[in-house]
Parts: C-alpha cells; structure tokens; sequence
C-alpha cells in the first residue's frame, strides 16, 4: 500500500502525511525522490526518526512521534502551518479512513457512540491539499468493504478524496462510482466486495486474476 | 538581574496565576505534551478552581498534562481539535461528564489567531457539509464555505524556551505550535520559559511574539519535557 502511494509522487513534491499508516510512508519514501513533508503542528522538512541520543522532545510529528529534520527545514505556528495547507500550497496529502464513498466524500474522525478521535486537522487538509490520497485497509473490523456508495459515519469532507489505495487495489472516485486503477496480484473485481454497478474498470482488469 | 524595572515578571507559577478563578476560560498552549506550560498546569492543579472552559488542542495526553485537571474534575468545557491519546478525556465524554467541543485544527487556529488581531470572522471550505457546519452561515465563493467567528480567552499559559523581561518570547524547535496565537487572543497571557533574559537577550529578528502581546512572565523550573511516542534508530 505505502508502494502505491509513493508511486503517486513526483520528484520535489510537498506532502502532508496523517496519524496511522501514512507515517510510513515518511519511513519508506526514497530520498532521490527529494520529498518536502510537512506535519502540521509546524515542521516543513520533516525527515524520518532521529538517532538514538538525537531525540528531542520539542522535534516531533503531528502523531506525536520523535522526528528529525532535513537541511533546509522550517518551523512555523498553526495558523501558519494551515494557511500552507489551506492556501493550496501542498501538493499531497495522505491521510486513514473509515469509509469513501462514489463521490469522494470521506469519514475517519468518528463512530458515534463508540470511538472518537477528533478531526485534528483531517477536515482542513482534504479541502487544503492539491491531492488527496486516502489508505486504509479494504475491509473493516466488521468485514464490510470500507469503499461504500455512500457514507453513513460522520464525514471529514464532501467530495474531496482524489485517490483511494487499499490492500486490495486503487481507485479513484469519479462520476458516482469507483474506477479501479489497479489491483493487488491475485485480486480480481470480485473480491472487493464492492457491488458491481459502483465500480469502473479497464478491460483488462475485468477477468479477475 | 534588576527586575524593578519591570512590572511582567513574577516569583513563579502561582504569583502569575492567583486571579484565576472558578469559571474563566484558559487557553493552553502545545501540541501533545510538547511545549506545554507544565509550572502553569501544576499550579492550576493545586489551586482551588474548578467549572474551567480550556482551550487546548489535546486537553493533554497519555495521562499527562491537562489530564491532571481533567482528573481532578477541574474542567467543566474543552474545545479542542483531537482526543486520540487522551483516554482521560474520550472517557469522560462519551460518560458525558465533560461538554466538549471539537473543531477542527486550521479552523482553531485561524478563530484564535483572529481573536487576538481584531479580525471578525472568515470564510473557509473546512468543514462544509459536516457536522461543524450546523448552525453556520455558508457563503458560496468558488466552493461553499463556512462563516467562521474568533475565539478568544479570560486567560492563556504559554510555555517558551526563552524569554525577555518585556516578554518578547522565542519557541524552540516544534514546540512553537498554538502558543504565539492563544498568547495573542487572551485577556492575559501568562509565560513560562526555560530562560529568562534580559531586553537584548533574544535578537529582535528572533523575536517569534513580540512582548506586547504577553502580560505576565516567569523563569519557570524543573521541566520534564516528555517525550510521548520515542521513535529512534540504533
């Protein structure tokens, strides 16, 4: 999944990456591909863990990770670090999710009566970033393909999720389904549990594995 | 140092903070446990007030921080933007023993930063179409969005690695976060720093928040600094 991600970025391009999953992708990114990560409590050049002994405890990701920072770094304040966010001047964000449905709206802050974690600044970034990427695993605890055609938790943003990368394949919401990108090897159409009328795909897509 | 000249800078914690009473509103400054007022918070934990309203982006975490008011069932209101990490807190919510307001964080950083420079209100595409939209005026501009108001406080404290006597502060690293924005949106704003220097002790084009914006300042102590998650390579 962080593979398929990483793939969607260019050489010197400026990322948001959220809480979860998407810290990975700090971690596993190569450094020819030259990224600018942003975390949004105020670091711009964001690198990935320090040296044991290098830790420092007012040097740290929005997950509230110890970081390091890359020649050329910056701190800034909040409202700062969300006026680059909000201002368009990001290129990707990354961020979990609980649900996307056919037109990109998002849900991943909240289970009413269950679980909340709050936005943070989940609801900022979806309509801040230039591209919005959502990873998470295909399937909920509950089995239920998280790729549905209309959210029922709570919502992030309306139409804002550009991208979808799940264990199971890729896909973009677009025109009120999910066009599949691609798909992990062995996975066929039917495996996504996803009905069929939501889903667009290119022929060669279509036969399954 | 000749403090007499002065007339921000107090003994410690609890000289700063002895006009808090029960009921005001505190801004908080940090994100996580990182840049937190610890003296400030201590002292509030051992003084007798309680029905607060905190603004704070976390309300503390992993027990530690705010979670000492929160524990001593000192806070009555949160509005902060994230509860994840703070067990404390989501439980005391969803047992409904505290109100708590989420927002989210550009959109609690722009309604502060707009209470302390004067600014009315502002449009923005956060939260349109979500439950922060109840209730709010939505203007159509390329995209809807969402009239949004300042959000101010009786009191803030602020945590800096260093600070002059006329209060001008300087933030180390990430610890910079909420803190030069809450120090500008309350009605007084309380410093600690881990250095506290004289005029010309920070360079003027080091100054993160210049001293007018900060009424009350001391040399704090005995500083933890907790670090929550240590992520390193050997």
């Amino acid at each position: 999944m962080i593979g398929r991600v990483i793939g969607f970025f260019h050489r010197g391009c400026s990322v948001n990456l959220g809480i979860g999953l998407p810290t990975l992708v700090a971690e596993m990114v190569p450094a020819e591909l030259d990224l600018v990560i942003q975390s949004e409590n105020g670091v711009l050049g964001m690198s990935g863990r320090p040296r044991r002994g290098q830790e420092s405890p007012t040097l740290i990701n929005a997950g509230k990770e110890t970081i390091s920072v890359r020649p050329g770094a910056s701190f800034f304040d909040s409202s700062l670090s969300f006026g680059m966010i909000r201002g368009g001047h990001i290129d990707f964000c990354v961020l979990g999710g609980m649900e996307v449905d056919v037109e990109g709206s998002l849900a991943n802050w909240m289970v009413p009566g269950q679980k909340i974690t709050g936005m943070g600044g989940a609801m900022d970034l979806v309509h801040g970033a230039k591209h919005v990427i959502v990873v998470m695993t295909h399937f909920a605890k509950n089995g239920q393909a998280k790729l549905v055609e209309r959210c029922v938790l709570p919502l992030t943003g309306v139409a804002v999720v550009h991208t979808v990368v799940t264990d199971l394949g890729v896909f973009f919401p677009r025109d009120r389904r999910f066009q599949v990108h691609a798909l992990a090897s062995g996975v066929g159409l039917e495996d996504l549990e996803i009905p069929r009328d939501l889903l667009r795909a290119p022929e060669q897509l279509q036969g399954g594995s | 140092m000749n403090r007499s000249d002065t007339s921000k800078v107090h003994a410690d914690a609890r000289s700063a903070l002895a006009d808090v009473r029960s009921g005001v509103t505190i801004m908080s400054g940090g994100f996580g446990l990182c840049g937190i007022a610890e003296n400030c918070i201590d002292a509030l934990a051992q003084m007798d007030v309680n029905d607060l309203t905190v603004i704070s982006n976390n309300v503390g975490n992993s027990g530690r921080g705010l979670v000492k008011l929160l524990r001593r069932r000192q806070i009555s209101r949160a509005i902060c933007t994230y509860v994840g990490g703070n067990p404390d807190l989501e439980q005391q919510m969803l047992a409904g023993q505290i109100e708590v307001t989420l927002i989210p964080q550009g959109t609690f950083s722009e309604r502060i930063r707009a209470a302390g420079l004067g600014i009315r209100g502002f449009y923005t595409p956060t939260g349109f179409g979500t439950v922060v939209a109840e209730g709010k005026e939505v203007r159509m501009f390329d995209k809807p969005c969402l009239l949004e108001l300042p959000l101010g406080a009786d009191f803030a404290i602020i945590k800096a690695q260093r600070g002059d006597t006329y209060g001008n502060l300087w933030f180390k690293e990430a610890a910079r976060n909420f803190s030069p924005l809450m120090a500008m949106a309350a009605r007084t704003t309380v410093v600690e720093v881990e250095e506290l220097v004289e005029p010309g002790g920070i360079r003027p084009e080091d100054v993160h928040l210049p001293g007018i914006f900060v009424q009350r300042i001391f040399q704090g102590k005995d500083y933890k600094n907790e670090i929550e998650i240590l992520k390193v390579v050997d």
